[in-house]
């Protein structure tokens, strides 16, 4: 397993640091820690019922922002509902997250100037749709990247299969991220697969494949990067292992972690494996950390959000009459006979 | 003009369409190398090069959601399900996936991707290929299904789906490949989505059918119209979704009866959801009840039992009389 930073921030014996500049080493903090406040603020609007589906994504910071991080705002994003952080990263708005998440109209509507695709429900159908984007990269002679986010269960699908197996027939330029937090909802990853490890599947497909810790942003970084360069030069895609922890329920619709995993393992991934806590104790070690920077970034978050939850409040929630206007190109003549049904229903009790 | 079999004219809206728009691809299994297993892309991978016509691997969702993406990106993939009995394995990239990425988005992606695939009872295919599953799209928002019966539709019905900006499944009824020849232009030309035509005008029965039940109904029309000296219209739908109403409920205000024809199973078929519509509009204008003539609900049957399973020139005979005689 890939580590370059000890669960105390300090360099392994042999391992040497990414090359990346102070800024961009604080700017990766920074945005670990905006998802961090994102994380616990949504949990918090979620239980004030301001806020509707969200999963909390906190204990994965490394890996959505670590893999962002190497990649280009060129490449295309093709996340799970798990992986807003790496959205975020990529360029979608705090208030569209959250449209989302209330269910407004438009939470999708991602601006034509993010390379992303809205977060995916169904389990690891992305990776199929990542395998697709790739190959077109290569039929267009395209310098983009395609990268997709799921968790260890969604290793057990047919299309997980089915994705990694185009993507390297194609020698497709795709990144296949496995955010390897132990569970799917309830279910261990022992009862998920007899493999060993899920890096050990890239094997079969004859791409590359690599574990590594998830909790260190720097091998996330590394591992994302050297996945980046191959797959830019015409080697195909990588599967990359990111062994990780949700650090909270798998959504916020009643999930009680206490009921399949004991309390001394979250503890044990919260106090001792903190990606975040990990990190910042490397910036200390350079000097490159203080506590007003950190209450800086964390107010500048908050304000964020706070802005972003009112204007999502005030937006308007959407019309049944505007939605009908999404299913076709143009309405055909059912649809509009039913839209006039729907306008109808307006003012009646 | 050329003369041409319904395979043939399949072939040629591809060929002719990739022509003028490279960005037109074509990928399924067989398609490539063998040309498909009917050979309905035969001669394109040579024509065009492998980088336009893909023997993809054997996986179905792999198939449809890679296209998904690439329409999505800017591509017009044509993608062939080998058979549609096949097609559940699909069905989430598809229903979920292709058609429900504009509305997802709020028009910010459109998925321009074409599912041709070869269905229909008769040509003695090893069980679960022949199945007729279309009414599942005509369930499904965000996608369209369209359905030729003969050549010269097949190839402008083709062309207008390569050409509309939503996602169309293009059904094939198998045993119609070769079994009918029609002039057929050279060139592109369409025939629109969502429009029905009217194979034969009469005043005294509707009957609506589609693939091919428009030939077994013809036959059926011209027994009962020799027997009871009596005026049949038929319909050929070509569309099942969206489906063409307007000519429908033209048709029924002349002749109150309506025959509904498909080999797919009963419940909740496509017959079914148009006499809900006739219901809804019609009811007043309807001298009897309308009758549907399927195949009963049961899978699809042991290949020598399916011809007297599947709807026959009798047992259509057999509806249009008992419209008549209500």
């Amino acid at each position: 397993m890939l580590q370059i930073l000890d669960t105390e921030g300090k360099l392994v014996k042999g391992q040497k640091a990414p090359n990346l500049s102070d800024d961009e080493l604080k700017d990766i903090y920074r945005w670990m820690l905006r998802l961090r406040v994102y994380d616990a603020l949504s949990i918090k609007l979620n239980r004030q019922g301001r806020l509707g589906f969200y999963a909390p994504l906190g204990g994965q910071e490394a890996c959505q922002i670590g893999s962002m991080a190497a990649l280009r705002k060129t490449d295309w994003l093709f996340p799970s509902y798990r992986d807003l952080g790496a959205s975020l990263y990529h360029g979608w708005s705090i208030k569209d997250t959250y449209l989302w998440s209330r269910g407004q109209i438009n939470g999708m509507k991602i601006p034509d100037d993010v390379n992303l695709f809205p977060p995916q429900i169904i389990i690891a159908s992305q990776c199929i749709h990542a395998a697709g984007a790739g190959w077109k990269f290569n039929l267009k002679n395209e310098d983009h990247v395609a990268i997709t986010f799921f968790g260890d269960g969604a290793t057990s699908q047919g299309d997980f299969h089915e994705g990694l197996n185009f993507a390297a027939v194609y020698n497709a330029p795709v990144i296949f991220f496995n955010q390897n937090n132990g569970y799917a909802i309830s279910v261990p990853l022992h009862k998920q697969t007899k493999s060993e490890t899920i890096a050990q599947k890239a094997l079969a497909y004859g791409m590359k494949g690599i574990r590594i810790d998830g909790n260190d942003i720097l091998a996330v970084y590394k591992a994302v990067s050297e996945a980046a360069e191959r797959a830019r030069n015409g080697e195909g895609p990588t599967l990359i292992e990111a062994v990780t922890y949700r650090l909270g329920p798998h959504s916020m619709s009643g999930d009680d972690p206490t009921r399949y995993r004991p309390k001394s393992e979250e503890e044990e991934w919260k106090e001792g494996k903190d990606p975040v806590t990990r990190f910042r104790l490397y910036l200390e070690s350079k000097n490159l950390w203080t506590e007003e920077w950190e209450n800086e970034i964390e107010k500048e978050m908050k304000d964020e959000i706070s802005v972003a939850i009112k204007e999502v409040q005030k937006a308007p929630i959407g019309e049944v009459e505007e939605i009908m206007e999404y299913v076709y190109e143009e309405m055909p003549v059912e649809l509009k006979k039913q839209h006039a049904e729907v306008l109808s229903w307006k003012g009646a009790k | 003009m050329a003369v041409m079999t319904m395979i043939q004219a399949i072939t040629d809206a591809m060929r002719v369409e990739m022509e003028r728009d490279e960005n037109i691809i074509v990928l399924g299994e067989d398609v490539g190398v063998n040309g498909g297993v009917f050979r309905a892309t035969d001669g394109l991978q040579e024509k065009f090069g492998e980088n336009r016509v893909f023997d993809t691997p054997l996986a179905e969702s792999g198939i449809v959601g890679t296209a998904v993406t690439m329409a999505a990106l800017g591509m017009r993939p044509i993608a062939e399900i080998q058979f549609g009995g096949f097609v559940y394995e699909c069905m989430d990239q598809i229903a979920t996936q292709a058609g429900r990425l504009r509305f997802r988005t709020g028009g910010r992606f459109q998925v321009p991707l074409v599912v041709r695939t070869p269905y229909g009872g008769g040509a003695k295919t090893p069980e679960m290929h022949s199945d007729s599953f279309e009414a599942y799209f005509l369930h499904t928002p965000g996608v369209k299904v369209v359905v030729p019966s003969n050549p010269y539709d097949a190839k402008g019905l083709l062309i207008s789906a390569i050409r509309d900006n939503d996602p169309v499944i293009f059904y094939e009824n198998m045993p119609l490949y070769r079994s009918v020849k029609q002039e057929v232009p050279e060139d592109a030309y369409t025939v629109p989505i969502g429009k029905a035509n009217v194979v034969k005008e009469g005043t005294d029965v509707t009957v609506i059918a589609y693939g091919n039940m428009v030939r077994l109904s013809q036959d059926a029309i011209a027994a009962v119209e020799k027997e009871r000296g009596v005026n049949i219209e038929l319909i050929d739908l070509r569309t099942i979704s969206p489906l063409d109403m307007d000519t429908i409920f033209e048709s029924v205000d002349k002749t109150g009866r309506v025959v509904v024809v498909h080999e797919a199973v009963r419940t909740g078929g496509v017959g079914a959801e148009i006499i809900a519509r006739i219901n809804e509009e019609k009811i007043l204008k309807l001298e009897a009840p309308c009758v549907r003539v399927t195949a009963p609900d049961t899978p699809y049957p042991p290949t020598l039992v399916e011809d007297k399973w599947l709807p026959s020139k009798g047992r259509i005979a057999a509806g249009i009389k008992k419209v008549l005689d209500f």
